[in-house]
């Protein structure tokens, strides 16, 4: 989607969006928090969860609860219909071309690490080189560490400028015949940035290269078509799209899974065991060893229900409209620097204050009930190419209101106020 | 706001804007690093320690107020006092602020230290308030790192 696209949608959908309405879905944002209304802006962190996803996973525990996949009884059966059916629109959630390219892993984390294990270890060897860029969270920096130290390849890091967008002719120059996988975010956890993916991985794919796209903060924020973009693995969490922890999905084109090995081994992921061989199950089972979060990926599936029935598109449109007002805002504070202003992002602000530690700005706006991250956001490079020790973020879902917005400002100016 | 106040309290605000001792010491003979990796924060403790005594003590690196202020407060603390004394303080401090001793009812020598006492209310900011003296007491028993995690 275009800025341009939504600087004409933002007056309508403004209007439209009735936020009060949508509020009443999530039973969290109904407390006061040190006696104000809560205002809850760690949504990058973990976002609220809307009743009719806790209702979902009440119905498993309370009516549906028992092993997936290998019970002929009836509850194994409903349990199985209903883990299987979150998985059919996941599918859908992402487009995906078949329901077997969609594994359940309990986050984007742990789907990066399977992609690392069974694509990673087989396919990557000594002198070969692997692309990240310089915003990745943790989780995708760690696990590709962990491989080039094991076998002896080399990790490449795409730069990016001082408003934190990548530079793509650096990533043109470091792609070449060595370049065995390309790993990127969607959009930054610490900046609010969202990478032109789609034209990445068109340009790996020249090479021959396959690209994995860490979407933790995408999948929440804006439609995602995984055969549109041509990824080759798309990996998110559900706790940061409205559905319970212990959720999340890794996407991978069926013809790269079906040559992976499995990630961990156990029960579920196997056709026939002996003592003397194993034979694995197809994808994606060989991916799903033992029984997994059940009712949190029901739940996840339930917040896809979610989404579609208040419309993803309007709520990445009422997002949009809610960070041009809040960098509006926030800028205008005298001593306020935001970290991150690329010309497009999503739901993320990110600042620093002159002298003042992000942890103290953190303390006194959760006295006032906001809740935001300080810290390095598991980015510390990124807090290194801002020369920063770390920032405040404050981070919007589409439940956000303009009066929340207002608080927090004010309260970022009583900050500065104590500290002057 | 009155917790917030009792936390940002004047004297800790002007520890943050003016740390005392915030420098590296030439003389010192032990030294130690201090990480809170969940926040970042990360500090330096030199020692000048002769016979038993902390003769002279600074500090460098960056955290949050709490942080500086109580490094800044430590250094002042500590100087002049035997290992022991130092240790002692740091015992007493760290059961302050865990809310494990009533600096106002109970015996102890924490002087100034005792405002840092509101830092219990803020339980996430504890550690904030201890990496210093976690810091002190590994350079005086010749650790070189040091992490809160």
């Amino acid at each position: 989607m275009s800025s341009g696209t939504l600087s004409t949608l933002e007056p309508v959908i403004a209007d439209t969006w009735d936020v009060e309405r949508i509020r009443a879905d999530f039973p969290v944002l109904q407390q006061t928090v040190n006696g104000k209304p809560l205002v809850y802006l760690d949504n990058s962190a973990s976002s609220q969860v809307p009743q009719v996803v806790i209702d979902r996973g009440s119905i498993y525990l309370e009516q549906e609860h028992s092993n997936i996949h290998r019970g002929v009884h009836y509850l194994s059966q409903k349990a199985t219909t209903a883990y299987e059916g979150a998985r059919e629109k996941v599918k859908r959630f992402i487009n995906a071309r078949d329901v077997r390219e969609c594994i359940f892993v309990r986050g984007a984390t742990e789907g990066i690490n399977l992609v690392m294990h069974g694509y990673g270890r087989k396919f990557i060897g000594e002198g070969d080189e692997i692309i990240i860029s310089a915003m990745e969270h943790h989780a995708n920096i760690v696990p590709w560490q962990m491989l080039c130290e094991e076998k002896g390849a080399r990790l490449r890091v795409i730069p990016m400028n001082d408003a934190g967008e990548l530079l793509i002719d650096e990533y043109e120059g470091l792609l070449n015949e060595r370049t065995k996988l390309v790993a990127v975010l969607h959009v930054s956890n610490a900046l609010g940035t969202i990478n032109p993916v789609k034209e990445m991985i068109a340009q790996a794919h020249k090479y021959g290269v396959p690209v994995l796209i860490d979407g933790a903060q995408a999948a929440p924020h804006m439609p995602v078509d995984v055969q549109d973009l041509d990824c080759d693995f798309y990996a998110f969490s559900g706790h940061k799209m409205f559905a319970p922890t212990g959720s999340g999905i890794v996407y991978g084109k069926l013809e790269l899974l079906e040559k992976m090995n499995p990630f961990q081994g156990g029960g579920d992921m196997i056709k026939t065991v002996t003592f003397e061989k194993t034979t694995y199950a197809d994808p994606p089972n060989r991916f799903e060893a033992g029984t997994p979060a059940i009712a949190s990926q029901i739940g996840l599936g339930a917040a896809i229900d979610y989404l579609n029935s208040i419309g993803r598109e309007r709520a990445a449109a009422y997002e949009a409209e809610l960070l041009r007002y809040a960098t509006e805002r926030v800028s205008a504070i005298e001593g306020v620097r935001i970290i991150g202003t690329a010309k497009n992002k999503a739901s993320v602000l990110s600042f620093v204050i002159d002298d003042i530690h992000p942890h103290d700005i953190g303390t006194i706006l959760d006295q006032e009930g906001i809740a935001v991250r300080a810290g390095h956001h598991c980015a510390q490079p990124v807090m290194q190419r801002f020369n920063v020790p770390a920032t405040a973020r404050a981070s919007f879902a589409f439940y956000n209101t303009r009066e929340e917005i207002d608080v927090l400002a004010r309260t970022i100016e009583r900050v500065i106020e104590i500290f002057s | 706001m009155s917790e917030l106040s009792e936390l940002y309290q004047q004297v800790i605000l002007d520890h943050n804007k003016k740390p005392r001792n915030f420098r590296k010491l030439k003389t010192a003979n032990h030294t130690a690093e201090g990480f809170n990796p969940l926040c970042g924060d990360q500090l330096t403790v030199y020692l000048d320690l002769e016979n038993g005594f902390v003769k002279d003590v600074g500090f460098e690196g960056s955290g949050c107020a709490i942080s500086k202020a109580a490094a800044s407060m430590m250094t002042q603390a500590v100087k002049g006092k035997t290992k022991d004394q130092a240790e002692n303080l740091f015992n007493e401090f760290h059961s302050m602020v865990m809310g494990e001793l009533n600096e106002e009812t109970e015996e102890n020598n924490l002087g100034n230290l005792k405002i840092f006492a509101g830092v219990r209310e803020f339980p996430v900011r504890v550690k904030c308030a201890t990496l210093p003296w976690h810091t002190l007491h590994a350079a005086l028993n010749k650790q070189e790192q040091v992490s809160t995690e």
